[in-house]
């Protein structure tokens, strides 16, 4: 096998300096009738060649070359080159966690340079080094603020992502703590505000809100977090899409924010590895989940780097840990810290501004075929919106993908009240091409509908 | 300024033991350091739809300043980064034997298949007819699993280990709720991860400990005495963390099935077990596997990982959301309708890229490849059990599998503690073991190979403990002080807790 590095006559001689005679010895600890005596049942070994052969011939029976409008908590940006050459370094790749800080410091101040762009880029006063995706993140906020305050209730939005509404329903599953749901605007698309301030009492731990939310919609933070703090909640901003933050103004206002940095120079890879992330105000540094990097110098009084405040952590306070998380997405944050610094303050801006000029020509094109609207207006978007059309999206669908397009996300798995309406998403690496050619599949059904 | 990485005067002289303080590529400084105005590494295309007024458009939302991101080249990034990767430890470096970590070799061709575009580029809400290539991967590499593990049905979508726990903790829950009652605690042994009594308190059970036998392994007597009706489940790590095989498990599993509780099997050791043995078939109801550990997907600093559960027959109903299912016409779907399943544990289907990762490696392996991978890991941890057992002190005696625990008992005697040893190894061009893990022994040295290593490897390792030994006696403060050869020297930790410096920033000038 070629990853063993043995040769037979080596371990023929380690079992003799053992003093076993056969491997079979350092076995028979396990009880005769549960050992497995015979092959398991799994594909043969193949060849470096094979295994190539094997997964690229799997890849074509996923498409490929199709021009993509799918958002809805995952992102299609483009991802510059150097972030795969440098996370392949084997000193990054193949490092574990940097509990050993001498021998890691190269992870410890890259993770140290991300919690630090995070809290820039959210408006917070601190980052953590991540968390599994942005559902969990989301999920692991609220349990956080439920040990802030002390209280047992929270109020999320139905315009958070359905999929991290789930999780977030797993999670406190057991945890005591009754969750209500704020409904949305119908005209703006909006956490409907006078409902929000109904739900919130002296008992809510936090109001839960998304911005850009589910619709693509930027909800009104600072009216939200007034009503949030009037109670004494805290508020809570997931983020699912946060090349948003380069040009729309970030949630100070909130406690903690939970995101979702996959935007950040991550493949889409079917939904995962990603990277979740939890910011939040310094007060609150104590109960956060997940590691934490600090600055300290060593005995010369050079600054270095170390894993700290670990004492909220399930290794140091088993059952009274602020979380059961060990292993997190520490790579996947090394490729959101390279794409950061590769588009830098200026970067940011500009892709961000391309975003929010492709989502407003595409939103505007499509809405302008026959039969076609937006369904939510008066609000601001960045880069997704929400299309109602006449004629079902199972009808149009295969017709797009016809002409190697991906339309939106039908919404009524979700929201079944929205009919026809779809999630589009336009971000920097759509063409003007294709958001033309969508539109003319579009109205062509409404069309012939017309006609007859 | 920017190259300057002293806070303070150095408290001592700065001597020549570390690595040459002088050398550029020893003192990258912050990217935020080495940032001035103007300098890029982007290019965007033109935009070829019109351009917007984001202040138009955003109005109150529209944001104005975007605080500290730095502006650097792209040369000055690649050498940033390449320089940081330089002060990190890593496999491809050497021998990584941290216990229960199981650091082992990570093939580069996985790293080519998960990077394929048809795999990189698939948005998780694209259509099933355009996703059938992902969903194969996904229903081979459960197949696989489910060999390895002898069990019946299984979930990928749980993104670590501790992720995995609270899945398998939830079905658990779920079934025994499904029988009536949810019962009301979780019995862990006292040598068990952190991450296992953390998982039961959040699915809202009580931790009873269990204490472990004289041979370090469970204690029947006791758990005969523990596990009653309200008893939900024994979580069990198997071999446990001092790489013992429990040869009593199925008389402990009888113990628990015949109170109606279940057993959970914590899979951070199934490295050992591999080809050899399976869970299913020695009792266990429900497990998690660590992709990241026993398949090879690679720990990137931290991770990310993948946490398969695994489970009988009787918890599939309660399984996340979706599940994946096979059509009449062999096509594959996702399946949301499962009105006994405990919800979802993360959104869309799990860490697919680590999916494709851990298959080929079992490709790469075949039958014959995983089997002797087992022996291998099993073989290099009693090779260095036999070669250290005189100098180090072995606390329980019991056969070893796959990990080596050693304490410092004798070497504490010279005040040299299980953490020193740690840090000295490091000069001698070694990663530490595991410090003072499992609990239950003293100044434990927890030590995992992994089939990874060569003799010769192995013979340097077992070389540098021994040498360390000998430092212990004749020159403690030497290993007391170590590491000596490393970029910075032991770091002050208790000045990182008490005043917390978790970003950078500018030390005048504040941004506007």
């Amino acid at each position: 096998m070629r990853y063993l590095p043995k040769s037979p006559d080596e371990r023929r001689r380690m079992l003799a300096e053992i003093g076993a005679s056969s491997i079979d010895d350092l076995f028979a600890v396990i009880p005769p009738e549960y050992r497995l005596n015979r092959d398991l049942l799994v594909p043969r070994q193949l060849a470096e060649s094979e295994i190539l052969d094997y997964f690229h011939r799997a890849a074509r029976r996923n498409s490929v070359g199709y021009y993509s409008f799918l958002g809805a908590g995952a992102y299609r940006h483009y991802r510059p080159v150097i972030i795969d050459s440098l996370v392949q370094r084997g000193e990054f790749l193949t490092s574990y966690t940097p509990y050993q800080a001498e021998i890691t410091q190269g992870t410890l101040q890259a993770i140290f340079e991300f919690q630090t762009m995070i809290a820039e880029l959210t408006g917070m006063d601190v980052a953590n080094a991540s968390m599994y995706d942005g559902s969990t993140g989301t999920a692991e906020a609220v349990m956080m603020a439920i040990r802030v305050t002390g209280r047992r209730k929270a109020v999320v939005a139905r315009t958070v992502h359905p999929e991290y509404r789930e999780v977030l329903a797993t999670y406190t599953k057991y945890q005591d703590l009754p969750t209500t749901l704020a409904p949305y605007d119908r005209q703006t698309g909006r956490v409907d505000l006078a409902a929000l301030e109904a739900e919130v009492t002296e008992e809510t731990a936090a109001i839960l809100v998304q911005s850009p939310n589910f619709f693509g919609v930027i909800e009104d933070i600072p009216t939200i977090a007034a009503i949030a703090h009037a109670k004494g909640a805290l508020l809570i901003v997931a983020i699912t899409e946060p090349v948003s933050l380069g040009i729309v103004r970030p949630p100070i206002e909130a406690d903690i924010v939970a995101m979702e940095a996959q935007s950040f120079g991550v493949a889409l890879s079917y939904g995962g590895p990603f990277c979740g992330v939890i910011a939040a105000k310094e007060q609150y540094v104590r109960q956060m989940p997940g590691r934490l990097v600090g600055q300290t110098t060593d005995r010369d009084g050079y600054r270095g780097f170390v894993l700290t405040l670990a004492t909220r952590e399930q290794h140091i306070r088993r059952e009274k840990a602020t979380s059961n998380i060990c292993t997190n997405q520490a790579l996947v944050a090394l490729m959101a810290t390279i794409f950061l610094t590769v588009y830098g303050k200026e970067g940011m801006r500009e892709l961000a501004e391309h975003n929010l000029a492709k989502a407003a020509y595409a939103a505007k094109t499509l809405s302008a075929q026959r039969g076609a609207r937006l369904v939510f207006n008066g609000a601001p978007r960045f880069n997704e919106f929400v299309l109602d059309t006449e004629e079902s999206p199972e009808l149009w669908t295969p017709r797009l993908l016809d002409v190697n397009i991906a339309g939106g996300v039908p919404l009524k798995r979700w929201y079944p009240e929205l009919g026809n309406a779809t999630l589009w998403c336009a971000t920097e690496v759509v063409t003007r091409e294709h958001i033309e050619a969508a539109a003319r599949v579009i109205a062509v059904g409404p069309a012939e509908v017309w006609r007859h | 300024m920017a190259t300057d990485i002293r806070n303070s005067t150095p408290v001592t002289a700065h001597t020549t033991t570390g690595k040459v303080r002088p050398h550029q590529t020893q003192n990258e400084a912050l990217v935020f350091e080495k940032s001035a105005p103007g300098k890029c590494a982007y290019k965007m295309p033109p935009l070829d739809v019109p351009a917007v007024d984001p202040a138009e458009l955003l109005g109150d939302a529209h944001r104005e300043a975007l605080g500290l991101l730095p502006e650097l080249s792209e040369i000055e990034i690649i050498r940033h980064f390449t320089r940081l990767s330089t002060w990190n430890y890593a496999i491809d470096l050497g021998m990584y034997p941290l216990g229960s970590c199981t650091m082992k070799y990570n093939p580069r061709v996985n790293e080519v298949v998960a990077r394929i575009a048809g795999f990189a580029e698939a948005h998780p809400y694209r259509p099933s007819s355009h996703a059938q290539g992902g969903m194969e991967i996904i229903e081979q590499l459960q197949r696989c699993l489910l060999e390895i593990t002898g069990m019946d049905a299984i979930t990928l979508q749980p993104a670590a280990g501790a992720h995995g726990e609270f899945t398998g903790i939830l079905l658990t829950r779920a079934w025994h709720e499904s029988q009536g009652n949810p019962r009301r605690k979780v019995l862990i042994p006292d040598s068990a991860h952190g991450t296992n009594p953390a998982t039961a308190a959040i699915c809202g059970y009580q931790i009873e400990n269990l204490k472990s036998n004289s041979d370090g392994g469970i204690d029947l007597g006791a758990l005969a005495r523990q596990v009653d009706f309200d008893t939900a489940a024994l979580m069990l790590t198997n071999p446990s963390t001092l790489g013992v095989f429990e040869n009593q498990i199925h008389k402990i599993a009888d113990i628990l099935h015949d109170k109606g509780a279940l057993l959970y099997m914590d899979g951070a050791n199934m490295n050992a077990l591999v080809g050899k043995v399976r869970p299913g078939d020695f009792g266990v109801d429900v497990m998690h596997l660590n992709l990241h550990k026993t398949f090879s997907t690679p720990h990137g600093g931290g991770g990310p990982g993948a946490g398969p559960v695994a489970c009988k027959a009787f918890l599939e109903p309660f399984l996340p959301i979706p599940v994946l299912v096979r059509n009449e016409d062999g096509t594959r779907h996702w399946d949301y309708d499962r009105p006994h399943s405990v919800g979802r544990v993360r959104a869309f289907y799990g860490n697919t890229g680590m999916f494709i990762r851990a298959l080929a490696y079992i490709l790469a392996n075949g039958p014959d490849g995983l089997r002797q991978t087992t022996e291998d890991a099993v073989l290099n941890a009693n090779y260095i059990r036999k070669k250290l057992e005189d100098l180090y002190e072995l606390p329980y005696n019991t056969p070893s599998m796959h990990e080596v625990v050693f304490s410092d008992k004798r070497q504490a005697a010279h005040g040299v503690k299980t953490g020193d040893i740690a840090k000295r190894l490091i000069d001698y061009g070694f990663h530490p073991y595991t410090v003072s893990f499992p609990l239950i022994v003293q100044g434990a040295l927890m030590i995992e190979p992994t089939e990874s290593e060569s003799v010769e490897e192995l013979d340097l390792f077992i070389a540098a403990m021994r040498s360390i030994a000998r430092e212990a006696e004749e020159n403690p403060e030497l290993v007391k002080t170590a590491p000596h050869s490393t970029r910075v020297s032991r770091l002050d930790e208790v000045q990182a807790a008490r005043k917390p410096v978790l970003r950078w920033k500018p030390r005048e000038n504040p941004h506007s």
